[in-house]
């Protein structure tokens, strides 16, 4: 689950990671009047779960608080990799004679959370990073013991060489790690990490992701979601318990287990035809998840044909068979529905199925090339 | 022979009263697996379907039964301490199937399992299947798999199942399938498995099913290319799934890679993989490389 930076912001800053006093805006008044308590020249920005937020328009700096008004007006509401933006981030403009890149990942290789320093940050750390791999220094830390004093120091004399710098940027290194351990993230990412000219350390922007697996016993951070954030049908399926994606195509795709929908997708796309989605039903998939699959996929304009593609393993087929025809009794879809499924309970569930004449297939290329043609069809 | 399970296999299940793992335990027993025991605290002393003893600690269960394997089916939360309980105890093989473990209690975790010497595969995955001695650990269902020389190692579960649906159907069988799981931090990578096949005298060819995101398929390529004499066919999944909207830039920076399923294809040929574009090729693949002809 991404946070916003503002939310980020307020976990860091609890931690006591120092950071300029800003807050967040849902208006162009309220900007304003942010930005008329803060004084000075302040920096607007977009709160939208998407990088490269500044090239697209959504950072911009504001002289007073009229000015700010402005620019809150143009951001809010503006579009970002397809996300609308809802809240802007009012902060003073700081000063800055240095920045940094601080991270802390749960790395895969390593199996452990990894802080990458790096004295050359900003918005081109990545560029940083593939270009010269030796200016982002490494550390792999083991949760058992957690971050060691000399680790933290080791860290920030990567950084600085002003010996009270290195000791605030260490003491940020530990509460980095204490706020990423406390509050189940997987990704805390201070980017960029600033000296100012009067020789301060300071947070300037912040990322937070939290482990989704977290969110099962952690109500507390469950609470930071922010829906609005999300494509509506996104928002929608994940309450049912259903892994989605929007897509641009016009094959609704519903299937279980993601590696199966993700190679169903594929041959759609191999049959020439386009994905409307991904969808994964899950593992021990009741009807009613097949209902609400449906029922998001079919709120979708643009979906011509709807494909299930089902492999039972835990996933019984009749379920989902029964799951389709509840379906299709409870509101009216108007696109063909193509079904292949095995596995699981499959003579049931074809004798269900047929029960209400819908046919069933058993072999995956067959279905797909059908509904393809069947979209196309429609179109 | 086969990799990782075998008729030698005596396995426990921990978490053996829940829903799925009564299900499974079933399911297992009606394939052949020799479960000698089941634990769940708080319920030592009864037994499962007439069959099961049922102990309070894994421990108990090992001394009692002589247990050397465990699968796991308890709740996410439960699942991690549930693993250290299995390598405490002394189990050599722990398959946890359990999906939605935190990630950090497997970062926790895995030094532990690591300084006993143990596998573990998974979490978040299917388990393993050896169709020769009729031993399944985990999900897999059995009726799809037929006995034969060819070895699985796959990401993902149902995808696995249509695959190995292909294979059987044509007459190609298995010597061992394993679904190793898509969760960050694993017990058993592509690499581990790739050498435990290619060191199986009765694998002669094998099968490795990735998917986008990470390096896992990158890496096993460069070990195939180097380690492996055994013709291995692959595939990657998600060949047309969208860039994703990525926030900050520490995944980039810490893989150096951002995961595509070119980047993994191209890797695959490389390594002189052969690459499947669509499931139903495993089989005209494999027939190629192993010189059968069609039936």
């Amino acid at each position: 689950m991404n946070l916003h930076e503002y939310q980020a912001r307020a976990l860091l800053k609890s931690a006591g990671v120092p950071m300029l006093d800003g807050d967040v805006a849902s208006t162009p008044t309220e900007a304003e009047a942010i930005a008329r308590r803060i004084g000075g020249t302040v920096v607007i920005k977009a709160q939208v779960h998407a990088g490269g937020r500044g090239k697209a328009g959504g950072v911009k700096l504001a002289r007073n608080p009229a000015e700010a008004a402005d620019e809150a007006a143009q951001i809010l509401g503006m579009t970002i990799k397809g996300l609308t933006v809802h809240k802007v981030l009012v902060v003073p403009a700081a000063e800055i004679a240095t920045e940094s890149y601080v991270g802390l990942i749960m790395d895969r290789e390593t199996q452990r959370p990894v802080f990458m320093v790096s004295s050359a940050g900003g918005i081109d750390i990545e560029e940083v990073a593939a270009r010269t791999p030796e200016k982002i220094v490494k550390l792999p830390i083991d949760p058992t013991y957690g971050l060691f004093p000399h680790q933290a120091l080791a860290l920030a004399f990567v950084l600085y060489r002003d010996f009270n710098q290195v000791k605030a940027a260490a003491k940020i290194m530990e509460q980095l790690y204490g706020a990423y351990v406390a509050h189940g993230a997987s990704i805390a990412e201070i980017n960029p990490l600033v000296t100012t000219p009067d020789g301060r350390v300071l947070a300037l922007d912040a990322k937070i992701v939290i482990d989704d697996n977290e969110l099962f016993w952690r109500p507390d951070l469950g609470v930071l979601r922010d829906d609005s954030a999300e494509e509506p049908s996104e928002a929608a399926a994940r309450r049912a318990n259903l892994s989605f994606i929007k897509l641009d195509g016009n094959v609704g795709c519903v299937v279980n287990g993601a590696g199966l929908a993700m190679a169903t997708m594929d041959l759609v796309k191999y049959y020439g035809g386009e994905p409307a989605n991904f969808l994964d039903i899950g593992g021990s998939s009741s009807p009613e998840k097949v209902i609400n699959a449906l029922k998001i996929i079919t709120a979708d304009p643009h979906v011509k044909a709807i494909l299930f593609n089902i492999f039972g393993g835990i996933t019984r087929t009749d379920d989902v068979a029964n799951g389709i025809v509840a379906a299709t009794r409870q509101f009216k879809v108007n696109v063909p529905i193509v079904i292949r499924l095995t596995g699981t309970n499959e003579a049931e569930a074809i004798r269900i199925l047929e029960g209400v004449g819908m046919p069933a297939l058993s072999d995956m290329d067959q279905a797909v090339e059908r509904a393809v043609q069947l979209a196309q069809g429609a179109a | 022979m086969s990799i990782f399970a075998d008729a030698g296999t005596r396995l426990l299940v921990q978490g053996i009263t829940g829903r799925e793992g009564s299900f499974h335990t079933r399911q297992m027993l009606e394939y052949g697996t020799s479960v000698v025991a089941g634990v769940t605290p708080g319920k030592g002393g009864q037994t499962f379907e007439g069959k099961v003893p049922v102990f309070n600690t894994v421990a108990d269960a090992v001394q009692a039964t002589g247990a050397n394997a465990s699968v796991i089916y308890v709740p996410p939360m439960a699942a991690a301490a549930a693993v250290i309980e299995a390598a405490d105890a002394g189990i050599a093989l722990i398959v946890c199937i359990t999906e939605g473990i935190p990630v950090m209690h497997m970062s926790r975790t895995m030094p532990f399992v690591r300084s006993r010497g143990v596998r573990l595969i998974g979490p978040n995955c299917p388990g393993l299947i050896t169709p020769g001695s009729r031993t399944k650990i985990g999900i897999i269902p059995g009726n799809i798999c037929t006995a034969g020389r060819v070895g699985l190692v796959s990401r993902s579960g149902t995808l696995t199942y249509e695959v190995v649906n292909h294979l059987t159907r044509a007459g190609i069988g298995q010597s061992t399938c394993v679904g190793i799981g898509g969760d960050p931090i694993i017990g058993t990578n592509f690499i581990d498995c790739l050498r435990a096949f290619q060191e199986d005298a009765a694998t002669d060819a094998i099968v490795m099913i990735g998917e986008i995101g990470g390096t896992d398929e990158q890496n096993a390529a460069a070990f195939v290319r180097e380690r492996v004499t055994k013709p291995v066919v692959g595939f990657i999944a998600g060949q047309t799934a969208p860039k994703g909207r990525r926030m900050g830039h520490a995944g980039a920076i810490i893989s150096g890679s951002s995961g595509t399923a070119e980047e993994k294809l191209a890797a695959f040929e490389a390594a002189g993989i052969d690459v499947m574009r669509r499931p139903v090729e495993v089989v005209a693949l494999l027939r190629g490389r192993l010189g059968l002809t069609t039936a």
